[in-house]
């Protein structure tokens, strides 16, 4: 196998499978590389081997119909295999993967990053107490194994994932002891326009509110988590209206599903030189990008929801639309899909973000007790401090206070640091952008990293003059 | 602090230079104010692999050297500072020759470098690799913690009273009967400047139509998570090209000088996976166990140098009372005492040891 292709896909959900598809169509040679073990993404995952047998969900037919539809392409798809590190070299690409411990460079002519999203939890006191798991990060749970977060779940957080999880939970045989929602039935109704335009989408949602209706889940629209309690394991969940501030009820679980919508996984772009733009309504900072993945840097392109939080639905197509675009560019003939499709999507997903704009209600929820930075163990009145000792930007905060040099490198306190600097400094948050990113893209073992050597092949340079 | 617009000294670059300079400057009355184009000590000096070792010093600036190590230790936990003593090694006969030859021309600069026995080095540093072939010693090295820097500075210049502001480059400057600075944030007037901008001073001397001939190294270091204790001192190699420390939170820390990619003008530079590589190899040849550690970040800085690698520091050419103190080799180290040494100068004094001419021809005289 020769390791040179035409183009390099990093991500296989939606959007990277799709585009990977539609450029392999033209005759380009075509690598999919994706950690995961299987093509889907977060939305599509593929199910561990030993519930292949468990009910099929439109998920599950959707994402089995990417994999079988990438299985019979011409797509060289590495899965299982980690990308933590892309550079220029000369007019290609140099990528270092990880694969089988391994590791491998392989270079490319033209990129697409199609990284995907991640979850934000805005931290209230308690939050780190073991039980509690992000809100999408449990549909990965059920996806991927069936399993459930605990017996009795407290399910709470924005948009449509709120209803979704907690009705999965139920499905699976579990406890729902309630819905706790910061949206209200207000913020829904004015998301309603967009959300006629896709009525297979909404009928799915009124199945789920149906079921849980029926089954007297409480649901508390406009409310919080204001507290997780429990010293090893979480106990009970205690909330709050969000608009009087009146305390709500208290729930007694054993685990807690928490989390107020996506964020671009941004990292790779930001890395390659992509520019970037605060835009709330896509999920924060975003790549500049055209809707057929088109970005300022040569041989770069982007799609999904790492340029916005526009859905899987709208992901897919950009996917698609990206795909012919680095064809067409690469000098293939391919066709030139209309973008109206994708923005029709993107309307759609748009208005779900819209749902998770973090509302300075649950902000203040955030109290000087709580824990920020988890890999570090840190306070928000530790963050406050270095604020107000002088410290105005995140790259100042990471360097006093390690908030971001943790392994998770940052992507878990980045956001809320940054809003936190933005408050104390009177500054828009748009004008706090995120620290600067550092490769590897993941945590490698350094041995890995540094591969088989002899060591008196390493080119090693004339020292330093005395 | 007042609303002033006119300083005696404006200080352009608030990294270890700028700053140590600014403190000095400050303490001998003189009215100063340090501008930087992004936040203090974000530089060179906030990035880079925070050595604090003899056994790396050019043989010429080691007395500037001892003296920077006294500051350091008196600067303490401010800044992370620990005295660990450093382990210099040679893996082959070659570089056991070099090793030989260089340390103790250091030693006879004054570091107190002794070599060891292979016994003495594994009962210091049991995770060490069986192929060292020599090793030497120095109970004064250590580290300090350079993430600290900004933090630290800008806590200092505060309790001095002394203002800064970040965000503020300065893009123009006009000569007069004094200096009028164009910067982001509006004008500036002082009656003298000092240039303290690491590997943009070329750019910024030439406001003043001034060439200095500075390079900029693009030097890589890398950091793996959180790890059992493995090394207790500074490793070094004879080549210089790995320093390795493992902090007290247990992280460890990888430099050595590879260079990775960009210039100054560019950005903040990028690191090249190519040379990463060989400076972790290296790494993981003396200390096995860390094969296993999982790197979580390699980064870039830029090091000023010109083509004899001896410090500016002194008067600018042609520009009366124009400063320029930039360009140190081992800079992290001898900043906090070439700073003082630089205020000293600015303020009339006679400095305790000799700056560095700056007009000096960079090909033909010697140091
Ligand atoms: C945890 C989670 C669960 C979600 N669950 C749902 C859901 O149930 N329903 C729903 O409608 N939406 C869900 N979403 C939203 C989701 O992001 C979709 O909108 C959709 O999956 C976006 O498609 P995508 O192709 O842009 O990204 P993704 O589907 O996220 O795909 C990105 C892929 O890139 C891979 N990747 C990223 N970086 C690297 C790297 N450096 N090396 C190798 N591989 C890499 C990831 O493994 C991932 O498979 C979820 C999001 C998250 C974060
Ligand atoms: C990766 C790396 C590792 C190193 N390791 C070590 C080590 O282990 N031990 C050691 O002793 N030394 C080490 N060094 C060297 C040391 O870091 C430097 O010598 C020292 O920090 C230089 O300080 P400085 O103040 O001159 O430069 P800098 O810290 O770079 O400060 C210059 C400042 O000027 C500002 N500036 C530039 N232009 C303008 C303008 N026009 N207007 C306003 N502001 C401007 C910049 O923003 C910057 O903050 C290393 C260097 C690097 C890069």
């Amino acid at each position: 196998m020769s390791d040179h292709f035409d183009i390099a896909i990093v991500g296989a959900g939606p959007a990277g499978g799709n585009a990977a598809l539609t450029a392999a169509q033209s005759g380009l040679r075509v690598v999919l590389l994706d950690e995961q073990p299987a093509a889907g993404g977060q939305v599509w995952r593929g199910k561990s081997p030993s519930i292949l047998s468990a009910p099929m969900t439109p998920e599950t037919k959707a994402g089995n119909d990417l994999r079988h539809a990438i299985d019979q392409s011409q797509i060289n798809h590495m899965s299982g295999t980690r990308v933590w590190d892309i550079r220029r070299d000369g007019d290609k690409w140099s990528l270092q993967i990880l694969c089988d411990a391994q590791s491998l460079q392989i270079t490319a002519t033209s990129v697409i990053l199609a990284t995907g999203a991640r979850e934000y939890v805005q931290p209230v006191t308690g939050w780190t107490t073991p039980g509690v798991i992000g809100l999408a990060g449990a549909t990965a749970l059920f996806k991927q194994s069936l399993s459930l977060p605990g017996d009795k779940t407290v399910v709470s957080g924005t948009g449509p994932l709120v209803f979704f999880v907690a009705s999965e939970i139920r499905r699976l045989g579990g406890t729902v002891a309630a819905i706790v929602t910061p949206n209200t039935r207000a913020d829904w109704a004015r998301a309603l326009p967009s959300m006629l335009q896709h009525p297979k989408l909404l009928a799915r949602g009124g199945v789920w509110m149906a079921d849980l209706m029926l089954a007297g889940v409480p649901i508390l629209w406009g409310h919080a988590v204001s507290k997780v309690c429990g010293d090893d394991h979480v106990t009970s969940v205690q909330t709050q209206a969000l608009e009087s501030d009146k305390q709500g009820p208290i729930f007694e679980a054993d685990s807690l599903c928490l989390g107020h919508g996506l964020i671009p996984q941004i990292e790779a772009a930001q890395m390659l030189g992509v520019p970037i733009h605060h835009d709330p309504a896509l999920g924060g900072w975003v790549p500049d990008v055209s809707p057929d993945g088109v970005t300022p840097v040569k041989n770069l392109y982007l799609c999904g929801d790492g340029c916005g939080i526009r859905g899987a639905l709208a992901a897919g197509l950009q996917g698609t639309l990206t795909g012919a675009r680095v064809a067409r560019d690469l000098g293939k003939t391919a066709p030139a899909p209309s973008i109206r499709a994708w923005q029709r999507a993107a309307g759609f997903g748009k208005a779900m973000t819209g749902l998770s704009i973090v509302k300075p209600k649950l902000e203040a929820l955030t109290s000087d007790d709580t824990i920020l930075c988890r890999c570090e163990s840190l306070k928000r009145s530790d963050i406050r401090a270095e604020i107000t000792t002088g410290a105005k930007s995140t790259n100042a905060v990471k360097s006093g206070r390690r908030a971001g040099m943790g392994p998770c490198g940052g992507k878990y306190c980045q956001t809320v640091i940054a809003a936190l600097i933005a408050k104390e400094t009177g500054k828009p948050i748009g004008a706090i952008p995120p620290s600067t990113p550092r490769p590897p893209l993941r945590p490698v073992p350094l041995g890995q990293a540094a591969g088989d050597f002899h060591y008196d092949d390493l080119p090693i340079p004339k020292p330093a003059p005395l | 602090m007042t609303d002033q617009t006119h300083y005696d000294i404006a200080i352009i670059g608030g990294g270890i230079m700028g700053c140590s300079t600014a403190l000095r400057l400050a303490s001998g009355g003189m009215s100063a104010i340090v501008l930087d184009q992004g936040d203090l000590g974000q530089g060179a000096s906030g990035v880079n692999a925070g050595t604090l070792s003899l056994q790396i010093k050019r043989v010429k600036l080691m007395p500037y050297a001892l003296k920077g190590h006294h500051l350091w230790e008196e600067m303490g936990d401010a800044v992370g500072f620990a005295k660990t003593g450093g382990y210099t090694l040679a893996f082959n006969a070659r570089e056991a020759e070099m090793l030989h030859e260089r340390q103790t021309m250091k030693a006879k600069a004054g570091a107190p470098i002794e070599f060891v026995s292979n016994n003495r080095l594994r009962a210091a540093e049991p995770n060490l690799t069986q192929k060292v072939q020599a090793a030497s010693f120095c109970p004064e090295d250590g580290y300090a913690n350079s993430s600290l820097t900004g933090q630290y500075y800008r806590g200092r210049l505060q309790d001095a009273g002394i203002p800064y502001r970040e965000g503020c480059k300065v893009t123009a400057i006009d000569q007069g009967a004094a200096f009028t600075l164009h910067t982001a944030q509006g004008k500036i007037t002082a009656t003298r400047i000092l240039l303290a901008a690491g590997a943009w001073l070329k750019p910024l001397a030439a406001l003043l139509d001034v060439d200095l001939p500075v390079n900029a190294r693009v030097n890589t270091v890398s950091v793996t998570e959180r790890m059992p204790p493995l090394m207790s001192s500074v490793i070094g190699h004879a080549t210089g090209l790995l320093t390795m420390k493992q902090k007290a939170n247990g992280t460890v820390l990888v430099g050595g000088g590879w260079q990775g990619l960009g210039t100054p003008q560019d950005g903040r530079g990028t690191v090249n996976t190519a040379t990463v590589k060989p400076n972790l190899a290296l790494a993981q040849y003396a200390v096995p166990a860390l094969a296993k550690a999982r790197v979580t970040r390699s980064w870039t800085g830029f090091e000023a140098n010109v083509p004899d690698f001896y410090p500016l520091a002194g008067a600018l050419p042609n520009v009366p009372n124009a400063f320029v103190l930039g360009c140190v080799r081992g800079g992290y180290t001898i900043g906090p005492y070439i700073g003082q040494l630089m205020g000293d100068s600015i303020l009339g004094r006679e400095p305790e040891m000799p700056l560095f001419d700056p007009g000096r021809d960079f090909e033909k005289d010697t140091i």
